[in-house]
């Protein structure tokens, strides 16, 4: 415990320390620019309602990537299954003649959940019948992904008259999620987050298919004589982890654009590889480390508008704080060896 | 350049790795270190060689007091190990091993200083060959070859003959006793009481972290079995030949390819409850029979039945010959058949048939309970397997075995065991499975083999060249066949 507060200080340091270098690099004001990120962050309901909208798709992805990890699986892949759940909730959205609102946004997480899940599979199945690596597998159906929903955004789906970067047409009102009274974040994609967070702990820590998850992420080559087959597995949890970055995809576009954007993933796919790193593949870390994290990205926002600094400042200090963290982890694993 | 330990301790945490250890090994000759797996031998080398630090003590190097912080603190002062695994690369060639880590030097003067090398002490090593083709024995050949044009003065060797072959081992031997007569100190890690007693000129015995005996050659075998055990073990006697029942493994025209040879025209029919050693010199084709009896291995040609039943060829077979109570424990435990940094108990559950949705981490524990004190493992149910010293792993994977198999595979159950913890393996493998369960192993000692089996298969160059009962053949004939030689076929 002591060993962990030591961590986190030690940490926190190495991290604000470096940010501050580059701002001072930069020539920015330090102090006003951490200000400005927590207030931007933290400052009124409505910014806090926002930081949690991005929680939401940050932790489901998380939760599917804890999976993916397990099995020691790298699934770079996890934007392309957040963009692939978007258009699939689309999809569903797009079906002509179904009057229920309910149904057919049941019908779209069904819909997000299956074609997360399947752009998983397809990277599943180029592993284990190909041989191709999970991480190009990944890498490649990424930029198809991306080509994909740009081509619905500027082809088919395109809005009557112009096709543009913004966007499809909005989806009609009946059809956005419902948010409480004066925030900004949709009730169902809380309640779905946080049934991921407890599943998802129930599953890997509970469960046997946790347990061998990690028996065939830790050897591969010894399951097959306890008549475990790595393969099928591979297989379970990059599909699971599809449709938990397809559920947040179909989030994206039900609960915050409220259309299909060429940037629908935000690239919280890649932020959450990150967080996960970041938690030690624990899922008790991740909620609060994707609060941490939501807030950031929301509070960085404001400053190109108050401090003319690009809101990329916060992207610096989320990787700088995996890689101190993973230097601190690295460190005391080489003590621990010696 | 003697090399004298004083006063050395180790501890890990609480646990007492080694207690006040003191003694000298002189330059010029073979210093032998025995003892029971987990005595303490290991840890004391990796203390000399700098990968563990000591927790007191001091160690002289000609009458200096060294360091000896890390690894390349050791090699500075001449020290080098020859490890039990080989440490090399192995998608590399033999001259580019034997030349990392050697003094800056062109391609043709390493591979002149490789040759001259190989021909003084008589190795067969062709240097333009892929490490990954050869066999133990060969590459831990390359591995001391380079120790040696790496100025090493103090050798030390961790248990050098596992895992090589009888031949190999008589060439090995000559050039140690040659190294030690140029006046290298040489340290000898092993548990095997002959080979201590032909190489080496002192013996130190470790038991429980302390030394128990100190002897000069000829040494008196009595006296070093009970500092190393306490008490002489039984002598083992002799167990009548099992009855046979009908085929349980069908091989026909099986072809293969695995090892350095393959397998060829391989025909054999094995029954129920037979005990099957497989002889041969390291790398002969056992390693890839075992795999294509437990579906691990495909045939390239051939069939092969279990229990009458046709293995597919496909990934299919490893799950019907499991389906088949088919049991295959591998010699290298942590690399195939152990999960490094998961628990013991966590193993049971993961052994489980029909696994259950919900992981029931009670039961597995009190099952891990219930193993470790019959099978004294040294260790907890929530200890990691990669925790474990070699003879424990091994009792896991005894009690991981399901005693209702009908054909247990072993490759070198014995490797890397003492010889208590070697009986008892047999003492179980005899006594829980039922006489109806056929064996099939592999050894590298003649001494096991003929002991333990019923019918030995001796395998040269990927065939097999004798299939004979035990009570029809001698120590010498199987050796003979085991090195090719015709008399043996007669």
């Amino acid at each position: 415990m002591k060993k962990l507060c030591l961590d986190i200080v030690l940490g926190s340091l190495l991290v604000s320390g470096f940010t501050a270098l580059v701002l001072l690099i930069a020539g920015a004001p330090v102090l006003a620019a951490f200000q400005n990120i927590w207030l931007g962050a933290f400052a009124s309901t409505s910014k806090f309602s926002q930081v949690l909208s991005v929680w939401v798709p940050l932790t489901l992805c998380s939760c599917g990537l804890l999976y993916t990890f397990r099995a020691n699986l790298w699934n770079i892949g996890i934007e392309g299954q957040v963009i692939m759940g978007a258009i699939g909730a689309m999809t569903a959205l797009r079906i002509p003649g179904i009057e229920s609102p309910v149904l057919i946004l049941t019908l779209a997480f069904l819909a997000s959940m299956i074609g997360g899940g399947a752009w998983g599979l397809l990277i599943g199945i180029l592993k284990t019948r190909g041989g191709v690596h999970e991480i190009f597998g990944g890498l490649g159906l990424n930029f198809v992904a991306q080509a994909f929903i740009l081509w619905l955004i500027f082809g088919p789906w395109k809005r009557p008259g112009i096709a543009s970067m913004s966007g499809t047409e909005l989806l009609a009102h009946k059809l956005w999620l419902t948010t409480p009274p004066g925030w900004r974040v949709a009730t169902i994609g809380l309640l779905i987050a946080a049934a991921a967070l407890i599943l998802t702990w129930l599953l890997l820590e509970k469960s046997m298919l946790g347990l061998k998850l990690k028996a065939i992420g830790k050897n591969p080559k010894a399951a097959l004589l306890y008549d475990i087959s790595p393969e099928s597995y591979y297989l379970t949890s990059i599909i699971i982890a599809g449709s938990c970055a397809g559920l947040a995809g179909c989030l994206q576009v039900t609960a915050v654009y409220h259309r299909l954007i060429p940037s629908i993933s935000s690239g919280y796919g890649y932020v959450a590889l990150l967080l996960v790193m970041l938690a030690g593949y624990r899922v008790i870390l991740i909620p609060f480390l994707a609060l941490f994290f939501a807030g950031l990205n929301v509070g960085a926002i404001q400053l190109p508008i108050v401090l003319q600094l690009d809101s990329a400042l916060s992207g610096v200090i989320q990787g700088c704080c995996v890689l101190s963290a993973l230097f601190i982890l690295g460190i005391r694993q080489k003590r621990r060896q010696s | 350049m003697d090399v004298l330990f004083q006063h050395i301790s180790k501890k890990f945490g609480s646990v007492k790795a080694l207690t006040d250890v003191s003694f000298t090994a002189h330059s010029g000759s073979i210093h032998g270190l025995i003892g029971e797996n987990g005595a303490g031998k290991s840890t004391l080398m990796k203390i000399l060689t700098g990968y563990q630090s000591r927790t007191s003590g001091t160690i002289l190097i000609d009458s200096h007091e060294v360091t000896l912080d890390n690894p390349r603190h050791a090699s500075k002062y001449g020290i080098g190990m020859l490890y039990q695994e080989p440490m090399d690369f192995i998608s590399l060639t033999v001259l580019d091993n034997f030349s990392l880590g050697s003094p800056k030097q062109s391609q043709q003067e390493l591979r002149f200083a490789l040759e001259s090398l190989t021909i003084r002490f008589g190795f067969h090593l062709d240097p333009n060959r892929l490490v990954e083709s050869l066999t133990v024995g060969e590459r831990q050949q390359i591995e001391l070859l380079r120790l040696i044009h790496c100025k090493t003065r103090v050798l030390i060797l961790d248990e050098p003959t596992t895992g090589i072959s009888p031949a190999q081992k008589e060439v090995l031997f000559p050039a140690l006793k040659q190294l030690a007569a140029d006046g290298m100190t040489i340290l000898l890690v092993s548990h095997k009481l002959e080979e201590v007693a032909t190489l080496c000129d002192e013996v130190t015995v470790l038991r429980h972290g302390r030394i128990t005996h100190h002897a000069t050659a000829p040494f008196h075998f009595p006296d070093l079995l009970t500092a190393m055990f306490g008490s002489i073990p039984e002598r083992k006697d002799k167990e009548a030949v099992r009855k046979k029942g009908s085929p349980v493994l069908l091989m026909q025209n099986i072809e293969a390819a695995g090892e350095r040879h393959g397998l060829q025209n391989c025909d054999i029919s094995i029954a129920e409850g037979e005990v099957i050693g497989l002889a041969g010199l390291d790398g002969a084709g056992q390693s890839t029979f075992l795999r294509l009896a437990a579906g691990l291995t495909l045939p390239e040609h051939g069939t092969i039945q279990l229990f009458g039943k046709k293995l597919p060829r496909s990934t299919k077979a490893g799950k019907l010959a499991h389906k088949l109570k088919t049991f295959f424990i591998p010699a290298d435990r942590l690399e195939e058949a152990l999960f490094a940094n998961v628990s013991l108990s966590d193993h049971f559950s993961l052994r489980e048939k029909q696994s259950p949705f919900w992981h029931s981490q009670k039961r597995a524990r009190s099952q891990a309970k219930k193993a470790i004190s019959t099978f004294s493992i040294k260790a907890q149910p929530d200890d990691h397997a990669e925790d474990l010293s070699g003879g424990n792993q091994q009792r896991l994977l005894l009690a991981l075995l399901d005693s209702l198999s009908r054909l247990v595979l072993l490759e070198n159950p014995t490797r890397g065991l003492d010889i208590r913890s070697g009986h008892r393996v047999w003492q179980y493998l005899k006594n829980e499975l039922s006489p109806k369960t056929t064996i099939i192993f592999s050894s590298p000692e003649l001494d096991e083999l003929l002991h333990y089996s019923d019918r030995v298969l001796v395998f040269h160059d990927g065939e097999i060249v004798l299939d004979s009962a035990v009570t029809d053949t001698s120590h010498d004939s199987v050796a003979a066949a085991m090195t090719g030689l015709d008399e043996a076929l007669q």
